[in-house]
């Protein structure tokens, strides 16, 4: 203790101490593996070499662009959908829902305690070809007699959506609660219109709520393959069925890691973009 | 058309509730089918067998011990980092500090495929042997992030007249932060510890690329997805779901009462910061 008084300038690296080593180890010295490994050639079982290989980011691209497109796309449907169903729900519950608010709350989160795949596995049921859902949609004529929904782009899409809503929700629901009533007031009393106020005050407000959720959002659905392995079929698999399937069952890891690093340069250089447009500090926090 | 207008919102919220809810009354209604095939897919009959030999799949009940005994261990490692982290960001200015945040930051917006397949790539190359001790690694590493957000959060507004009194009254800095500091965090300690939890038994991605021969409940569920999932699995996602509701209710409830206790004190509370304070002896 008497160290700690003689050098207080040292307390704040004694408490980062742990926490920073660990992270430096395990997850930035790792990051530096990966792109070893992505710039490596050989087989499997002849052993990989380092010899700067960047045909394999070439490679990657060329073979996998499809399936790179794909997981943007999904990822960025869901993200808009995940909006465009949470929004209203969390107004309600910001504005209406009263004393029941913390209720309603974990009714967002329930689904997030359920395990991940298993709540994936249920929409196994919810969608299956003799369910209720496709027979409904058979019946108005939206699908054909034969049509079904799952091994569709659309239940991996649904599925993606329905994962990833809560981490939507809780961040708008959050800039709301937090939306002082006496600007909507002022707002009304200089004569606005419920939808003025809505679009010029409400919304603005909600903004970095927005930015949040959509960065929880839509940054693991890009990297999911669980939706696409266990609702879709091959035709619809997303970059990390790709990676998965490398380095797991085909053991090529210079290419999965080439992939890897794409995906992660990818989704960066968006945030980084996103971080321009809306400010760092709504981003670190 | 009023009437319309004024239901509209609540209406759709009601759905909204349902679309959320349906999946998860289907996992549970699903615990209680009696499937005559091997497949759990259509409804065939209400039993209670899967819940009394919830144990019957071979290997169900030591993937949910090891996912149990995993979620335990790297929470309390991973709340102790993340705490002194917090600590270190909130409570001091520091060379490096913009960095730090943003090495916390990372992890949380790197996808999960990434966070594991580098993670594996790592254990390959240095020959490190996959299993447990792997699993713990990766578990503490993507924790302590999610501890040091909630921990953060409430040591930023917290009321440091409190630490300054208990200073003033000749406590050291240690006994200050074990007697003051440290039971005011404590709530929210243990929410990010239940987060922590929470986010290491519902783990797949990362357990997946590092685990090794060792099976966690979600990595079952993955095996059995393969073939059929026993109902079984329903029965163990259906309890984890319940404790973890009983457990969130248990917490607003906690929140509400201290709320109370708070409201109902006299205002003697705030010190105003004029008032001479004694010299040290």
């Amino acid at each position: 203790m008497s160290f700690l008084h003689r050098h207080k300038g040292l307390t704040p690296y004694l408490l980062l101490l742990p926490g920073i080593l660990w992270l430096a180890l395990f997850f930035v010295a790792p990051l530096g593996f990966l792109g070893y490994q992505s710039l490596q050639s050989g087989t499997f079982d002849t052993g990989y070499t380092f010899d700067w290989a960047f045909s394999n980011y070439w490679n990657a691209i060329s073979d996998y662009h499809e399936q790179f497109v794909r997981s943007f796309v999904y990822a960025g449907i869901a993200t808009i959908l995940a909006l465009l169903v949470s929004y209203p729900l969390v107004y309600w519950i910001a504005f209406r829902a009263g004393r029941w608010k913390n209720v309603f709350l974990i009714l967002i989160v329930a689904p997030l305690f359920v395990t991940y795949l298993v709540r994936t596995l249920a929409w196994l049921n919810i969608l299956a070809d003799e369910g209720p859902v496709v027979g409904f949609l058979r019946d108005i004529h939206v699908l054909g007699p034969d049509g079904r929904l799952l091994a569709t782009s659309v239940a991996v899409v649904a599925g993606i959506t329905y994962n990833f809503l809560p981490f939507m929700a809780l961040p708008v629901y959050v800039s709301l609660e937090q939306i002082d009533a006496r600007l909507l007031e002022a707002a009304e009393d200089l004569y606005a219109s419920k939808r003025q106020a809505f679009l010029h005050v409400t919304l603005p407000l909600s903004a970095p709520g927005i930015v949040a959720g959509t960065l929880l959002t839509f940054i693991p659905a890009a990297g999911d393959f669980i939706n696409a392995q266990l609702l879709g079929t091959p035709r619809q698999y997303m970059v990390g069925n790709v990676i998965q399937s490398k380095f797991l069952d085909v053991l090529d890891y210079p290419s999965a890691a080439a992939l890897s690093f794409i995906l992660m340069a990818l989704i960066l250089v968006g945030l980084l973009a996103y971080a321009r447009a809306v400010g760092t500090e709504r981003l670190t926090g | 058309m009023r009437w319309v207008k004024r239901h509209l919102l609540p209406a759709y919220a009601f759905l909204a509730f349902c679309y959320l809810l349906l999946p998860i009354a289907v996992v549970i209604l699903f615990s209680f089918n009696a499937p005559s095939g091997r497949y759990n897919y259509v409804w065939e009959g209400f039993t209670l067998d899967n819940w009394i030999h919830w144990d019957a799949p071979s290997g169900i009940q030591s993937a949910v011990v090891k996912s149990l005994e995993i979620g335990v261990v790297s929470t309390v490692c991973a709340t102790v980092l993340g705490t002194l982290l917090a600590l270190a960001i909130v409570r001091h200015r520091f060379r490096g500090r913009g960095a730090t945040n943003m090495l916390i930051f990372l992890p949380m917006s790197t996808p999960e495929i990434v966070l594991g397949a580098s993670l594996l790539t790592l254990f390959l190359n240095r020959q490190i042997v996959t299993g447990f001790g792997t699993i713990f690694i990766a578990h503490v590493m993507f924790i302590v992030s999610y501890v040091v957000v909630t921990v953060k959060a409430r040591l930023i507004d917290f009321d440091r007249h409190l630490e300054e009194a208990a200073m003033d009254l000749g406590a050291n800095e240690w006994v200050t932060f074990r007697k003051v500091t440290l039971p005011l965090l404590a709530p929210a300690i243990l929410s990010a510890a239940l987060l922590g939890f929470a986010l290491s038994i519902d783990d797949f991605v990362i357990t997946y690329f590092v685990s090794g021969p060792t099976q966690t409940f979600p990595l079952f569920v993955w095996g059995a997805a393969r073939v059929a999932v026993p109902p079984q699995v329903n029965v163990v996602a259906s309890a984890i779901f319940m404790v973890a509701v009983l457990v969130m209710i248990g917490n607003v409830l906690w929140g509400l009462r201290a709320r109370r206790a708070r409201e109902s004190m006299p205002a003697a509370v705030p010190i105003p910061e004029a008032l001479p304070r004694p010299e040290p002896i």
